[in-house]
């Protein structure tokens, strides 16, 4: 009852109304520049000419949502613990690329040779990421800085890893550089089937079956951080380090553990398209979602269910590219709409704290006044 | 219990400051004698000559200029991430002005653009007491979005420009010589051809910062000299620093908080805009991207620099040196030579401090070097992608190197709001 | 003892010459309580007037308000007869009022000068005139004998040296009435007779001073006038030459205050923390702690004086295990626990309640439930194999908050809503629950009201008998010499002084702290009673 009316109050009302605040803010704006904002919405909601149209748009946003939501799900572990790993980035990058390449040199049964994919890919991304931590630690330098100067070093990394040791070597001499192509034992699933049951027709391509993955993790993450030990020691710190720290939970130790976790979760980013489609790493490679991890972690507050809706939100803005082209409106809208309900929902967040302290303080001064009295004091004014 | 009168005590600071000029001094002439040794060793005349001392004016200035936004900021107690965000806007607002009415109003582009992100940036974390950083990581997502779409709104159709690009500037910035020792007899020109070792290099140097100089980078140096003025002399200055130090204590003095901070905020704002301006007069015209990390490289300095101007300068120079060096340097050769001269800094740190007697750090530094002078002797070449990336690489080196001794503002980054006890 | 000169005028039935200040009916509201109501407050002019009540009475919004911080919701402030309205601090700043805060409002990184002319700089031409306000600093520094150094850094000053920085601020602005808020809560007894002799010139100088205590002894020493406030509302005002400190606190509590005395001895043999030759270094490379050694007993309270700064939280800190030393061990029921980390010790028994309990020991954001898991995650009661068991979590939290009185709503009630005495109230609680066999005790009872602090002191006591170990930090002389059974002197990080606290006064106690004592070539003086590790004369409980 209480704890339910909270969490609502907190989580839910805050995001529509950011969401609200943000439609406005967009309508505006989009009014100023000469865009009808009134079409683009209608566009936004429009999935398609054909039936099997409306699929394949389906298709896109379950398909797009799921590595949006693993991204989301990194960086809030990291947010949990006061950590900005911006890094995000440029740790899925180079976890898919290693992944990838040890992927395709080995040859085993399928569910093995996934479920290893998989931990080589967690491991890149927490190696990747325990360089930023150990910085941290050890020199106290800003983790914002460093994360985000790897992700640019792993730009170039990446880069040179596919022309050189990575490199496919049956490619032909003018392709685009690509890893070597997975063995089929390392196809991820997918399916289609799901969809005639919903009276709908099936999409032209399969929806990544990894969605199942992702719910796990999600899951099990959301689990970890709300009911064990750890999860609790994690929070503890990144709320109050200094108390954490006398209570037993020492930051350095948390501090590493939370980034090489966010580390771990960053190399899941990428599997889907490499295990679910592409079956290797290439230019084609998706770039972008760490910071889109990011704008999902802030409007999901941290929380795996809304982390799940957010991720879900932004890919349904994502998939409305085509319909959006085709009224003649720059697909680009969707990314200044992404942009602008990030920054709302950071303005509403703050202000629901604020009105959720004073309720908090007007409820505690009535209990004090029911009770026996006691000096009366205004919360810590030392009167 | 009368207390002894007390005798003007200016010897702590004034002593202070002057022994901090001596060290400055002393690594910035060891900084050269290295540099000239590494060009003679290594023949690579790129390190020191005039083109690239252009380079390196040009270069280093969006990332000087964006870090002297983030430290008026956090000077006044506002952590700014959003600077590279702020910068992009610049670089927009620069290239949508400059094509249609050249580089003055390119200027004013490139300020009112970065005034815009400022705005947003002091609107979330001044009034509403939004996270700093979480504003800032927003700015930066909502800029890269906002250039993008107004790009593609706007420059449909328009000759030369496209959803990533401007046209090009129009018109060309007013540039001038300065006379004797760069025009006319060029003084400098002569002693820098004669090859000498230290006097040429010195000339060489010198000579790139007064030849073909453009009126806006003459402002843009100006600026540090006048922030450190306005800081550390008058009395707005004492008040934003305060802002930042203890806000309470300013507020019961009956400073106005609120105001210095959103005045902090839009100078930053407007500051990283400018340092955008550069970027867009270097290439000609805007382009997505251009920015590269330099706001949050900019950020870096200000750290490596303890917060003052001049320190940020020397951290910036710092970057825009390597960058320089990798955009003149034929192949990677010139990059090579530099790990040379990055052999001989890191090993005379790493003496140094064992002779202080810190002899983890002095020994790994000592081997860093040896490494360093074993990849110049070893390696013939390096590969393309490592060029790219080395001023990251050396901005993260200098962090994790800095990051210790250093005195940020002491309410840096803490929420504040009017009336609200401690 | 020195004697303070402390001249009151000759008619000390009415204010000395109009009331310079005076506050009517003032009633200040904040949401869930209500601060001040109808206070009523006279004061004249060259009159030191005490403002007194225990923590949380109201006396610090009060005079927020009279220094234009905030606006009351009711009633009038009266400069010299006019009616005025202070909208902000500035405002009150030009009216000549002048408040010298509880919690310095100074800039560490900040030299003396900087703090000073803050806000009111003298310029020349844009730039300011640092010549012009180096002199006038310095002006005031000889009138009043403050003893400022413009050019040093605030940080490096001593506390007592801070609050002189404090002082001219104020005058610099002109102020003709000074506020100081609790000026002597963390000043020894020496620098407090330095402080009123300042007061004294002030009063010399025909301007008005309104001090804010709750220390009654020091209040008589240098009233002219007292006003009581309990609550929130004026109680009555008190001649301090014919009121006695008892009528005083039943005034301002409405009963006698509580002591923090102990009776009968409960001190056994069993040395349960062993601290031998502890030696620290802190992060500038100094010493922190310079060959610490002592024995703490089960059923004893060690109490440790020293002023702010000289060894107390790093002390605290190698306790705990969150620094090492360099040299020394500690052991615990004889086990060497030197090299064991935070978890381990709190693990063992070690149990904290440290002097800020805002940075050290609460999560504000979290539910108090939360709050009193904090520091037990090795607790059978509450995980089970890793996982949390709300269920018994919460079911623990609500028998605390009975069992130790702690007034809120239910477990689930954010911590950061909770009174001071409160939040202290649960700590004490959690701290206690897990069976410790020593307590780290650093100032328990700050910034807490008297209601709070007696229970406090209560379960201290019982714990005590119960076998207990307790180690104490407090600036509250009167709360150390109470509560300890062994009491030391820290100085410099070393152990100056082993005193008898049923036999040492606070100016001694205040001598030793401040290092005057041991400085005169004398024997540093010891407790008769044997020292560590030998037979304790204290009967055993």
């Amino acid at each position: 009852m209480n704890r339910l009316r909270r969490g609502v109050v907190t989580g839910l009302v805050p995001a529509v109304v950011a969401l609200l605040v943000s439609l406005v803010v967009l309508a505006v704006v989009l009014a100023l520049l000469g865009v009808d904002p009134v079409k683009s919405l209608k566009a936004l909601f429009d999935f398609g000419p054909t039936p099997r149209a409306e699929s394949n748009q389906v298709r896109t946003w379950i398909n797009r949502s799921v590595p949006l939501f693993l991204s989301g799900l990194a960086v809030s572990v990291g947010f949990r613990m006061n950590l900005f790993n911006i890094g995000v980035e440029g740790q899925y990058s180079v976890a898919a690329v290693v992944a990838a390449a040890a992927g395709a040199m080995v040859h085993l049964p399928r569910p093995l040779h996934i479920a290893f994919i998989l931990l080589v890919a967690m491991a890149a991304g927490a190696a990747y990421a325990s360089v930023p931590a150990v910085l941290k630690v050890k020199r106290g330098v800003n983790e914002v800085i460093t994360t985000i100067m790897l992700n640019s070093i792993a730009v170039g990394l990446i880069a040179y890893l596919l022309r050189g040791p990575l490199h496919d070597p049956a490619l032909p001499k003018n392709a685009s550089p690509s890893t070597r192509p997975l063995p089929e034992s390392a196809w991820f699933p997918g399916f289609r089937s799901v969809f005639e049951s919903f009276g709908l027709q099936p999409p032209s391509r399969e929806v990544g079956g990894f969605i199942f993955v992702a719910i796990v993790v999600g899951v099990i993450v959301a689990v970890l951080m709300s009911r064990t030990r750890f999860g609790f020691a994690l929070r503890a710190s990144g709320r109050n380090s200094t108390a954490a720290a006398a209570s037993g939970i020492p930051a350095g130790r948390m501090t590493m553990q939370a980034m090489l976790l966010s580390g771990a979760l960053a190399g899941l980013v990428g599997m889907p398209q490499v295990l679910g489609e592409d079956h290797a790493y290439g230019i084609n490679f998706v770039a972008g979602l760490g910071f889109s991890g990011i704008a999902v972690a802030l409007l999901g507050r941290n929380s795996p269910g809304g982390i799940a809706a957010a991720a879900l939100l932004f890919a349904f803005l994502d998939r409305a590219g085509p319909s959006l082209q085709r009224v003649d409106i720059p697909p680009s809208v969707v990314i200044i709409t992404q942009g602008v309900i990030v920054l709302s929902v950071v303005i509403v967040n703050e202000v629901a704290r604020r009105m959720l302290e004073r309720s908090e303080e007007r409820r505690v001064g009535g209990a004090r006044s029911a009770t026996p009295p006691a000096a009366p004091q205004a919360a810590e004014v030392s009167a | 219990m009368s207390a002894p009168v007390a005798t003007p005590a200016r010897v702590d600071n004034t002593s202070r400051r002057r022994s901090l000029w001596r060290r400055i001094g002393f690594i910035a002439t060891f900084g050269l004698v290295a540099l000239s040794v590494t060009r003679l060793i290594s023949g690579q005349e790129v390190l020191t000559d005039t083109g690239t001392a252009q380079a390196v004016l040009a270069l280093t200035l969006p990332v000087a200029l964006a870090g002297l936004g983030g430290l008026v900021c956090e000077r006044a107690g506002v952590v700014n991430i959003g600077l590279e965000g702020m910068m992009i806007l610049g670089t927009w607002g620069a290239g949508f002005a400059g094509y249609q009415w050249g580089p003055w109003a390119a200027l004013a582009g490139a300020v009112l653009g970065g005034l815009f992100g400022g705005l947003l940036h002091a609107i979330a974390t001044v009034t509403f007491g939004v996270d700093h950083i979480v504003s800032g990581v927003a700015i930066n997502l909502l800029a890269a979005g906002a250039v993008r779409f107004l790009s593609e709104l706007l420059y449909a159709g328009v000759a030369g420009g496209g959803p990533t690009q401007s046209p090009s500037i129009k018109g060309g910035t007013p540039t001038f010589d300065v006379p004797v020792l760069a025009g006319g007899p060029d003084l400098l020109g002569r002693l820098e051809r004669t090859h000498l070792v230290l006097l040429s290099d010195v000339a060489g140097l010198l000579r790139g910062l007064l030849l073909h100089v453009n009126v806006f980078q003459v402002i843009g140096v100006l600026l540090f000299p006048l922030v450190g003025f306005v800081l550390w002399r008058t009395a707005f200055g004492l008040r934003l620093r305060s802002a930042g130090e203890n806000p309470w204590a300013a507020e019961s003095l009956g400073v106005n908080v609120i105001r210095a901070k959103y005045v902090a905020v839009l100078a930053s704002g407007a500051l990283a805009g400018l340092g955008g301006l550069f970027l867009v007069l270097f290439s000609g015209l805007y382009k997505e991207g251009q920015t590269g990390g330099r706001g949050y490289i900019g950020l870096a300095a200000m750290i490596f620099g303890n917060w003052r101007p001049g320190g940020l300068a020397s951290g910036a120079l710092l970057f825009g040196y390597t960058d320089a060096i990798r955009l003149r340097s034929t192949g990677s050769t010139a990059v090579l030579a530099l790990f040379l001269f990055a052999a001989i800094a890191v090993g005379a740190l790493g003496i140094w401090w064992l002779r202080q007697g810190r002899r983890m750090a002095g020994s790994a530094f000592i081997g860093l070097g040896v490494a360093f002078l074993l990849g110049y002797l070893g390696l013939d070449s390096l590969p393309n992608e490592v060029t790219t990336v080395t001023p990251y690489i050396v901005t993260l080196v200098v962090l994790a190197v800095s990051s210790q001794s250093l005195r940020p503002p002491k309410a840096d980054g803490i929420p504040y709001r009017r009336g609200e006890d401690r | 003892m020195s004697t303070v000169s402390t001249e009151r005028p000759d008619d000390a039935d009415a204010p000395a010459g109009a009331p310079v200040i005076e506050l009517r009916g003032i009633t200040k509201r904040f949401p869930g309580v209500v601060a001040n109501s109808d206070v009523n407050l006279t004061v004249g002019r060259g009159e030191v007037h005490a403002v007194v009540g225990e923590n949380g009475a109201g006396k610090s919004t009060l005079m927020k308000t009279l220094y234009g911080m905030h606006q009351p919701d009711e009633g009038t402030i009266l400069l010299e007869g006019r009616p005025v309205v202070f909208r902000t601090p500035t405002a009150a700043i030009a009216a000549g009022i002048g408040m010298v805060h509880q919690h310095f409002m100074l800039a560490d990184n900040f030299t003396v000068l900087e703090n000073i002319i803050l806000g009111s700089e003298p310029e020349r031409g844009g730039r300011i005139d640092f010549e012009a306000a180096r002199a006038k600093v310095l002006q005031i520094s000889d009138s009043y004998g403050l003893g400022l150094r413009p050019d040093r850094l605030v940080e490096d000053l001593s506390v007592a040296d801070q609050q002189r920085v404090e002082i001219a601020k104020v005058l610099y602005r002109g102020a003709r009435v000074l506020i100081l808020d609790e000026p002597t809560a963390v000043l020894v007894p020496q620098e407090v007779d330095e402080l009123f002799a300042n007061l004294a010139g002030l009063r010399a100088e025909g301007l008005s001073v309104i001090f804010i205590s709750h220390k009654l002894d020091e209040v008589l020493k240098v009233a002219d006038r007292i006003t009581v406030i309990r609550r929130g509302t004026t109680v009555g005002t008190a001649d301090p030459r014919s009121v006695t400190a008892r009528q005083l606190a039943e005034m301002m509590v409405g009963s006698e205050l509580p002591v923090p005395e102990t009776r009968e001895s409960t001190v056994t043999d069993h040395v349960q923390l062993g601290v031998r030759g502890v030696t620290a270094v802190g992060s500038e490379g100094t010493t922190v702690l310079d060959d610490i050694s002592f024995d703490l007993h089960r059923g004893e309270v060690v109490g440790f004086a020293g002023v702010e700064g000289n060894g107390q939280s790093e002390l605290v800190e190698m306790l705990l295990g969150l620094v090492h030393p360099t040299a020394g061990s500690v052991t615990l029921d004889g086990e060497d626990i030197t090299a064991w980390s935070t978890e381990r010790r709190r693990e063992r028994g070690i149990a904290f309640v440290p002097e800020d309990r805002h940075r050290q020991a609460l999560l504000l954001d979290a539910p108090l439930w939360e709050n009193r898991v904090l520091g037990h995650q090795w607790s059978q009661a509450l995980f089970r194999r890793g996982f949390l068991r709300r269920r018994s979590a919460r079911d623990d939290t609500s028998r605390i908050m009975r069992e130790y009185d702690v007034r809120a709503p239910g477990p689930d009630t954010l911590a950061g809503a909770l009174s001071g005495g409160n939040q202290q109230k649960l700590i004490i609680g959690r701290e206690l629950e897990g069976g410790p066999s020593v307590l780290v005790a650093a100032h328990p009872t700050r910034g807490v009201d008297v209601g709070a602090q007696a229970a406090i002191w209560d379960r201290i006591r019982d714990a005590r008998s119960d076998g207990l170990a307790t180690l104490l930090i407090s600036a509250d002389l009167e709360e150390l010499i109470g509560l300890s059974d062994t009491l030391y002197v820290i100085l410099r990080g070393r152990l100056v002084a082993r005193l008898d606290p049923a036999t040492v006064t606070p100016e001694d106690l205040g001598s030793y702290m401040t290092g005057a004592a041991g400085d005169d070539g004398g024997a540093p003086a010891t407790d008769p009673r044997p020292a560590p590790g030998t037979h304790p004369k204290g009967t055993p409980a």
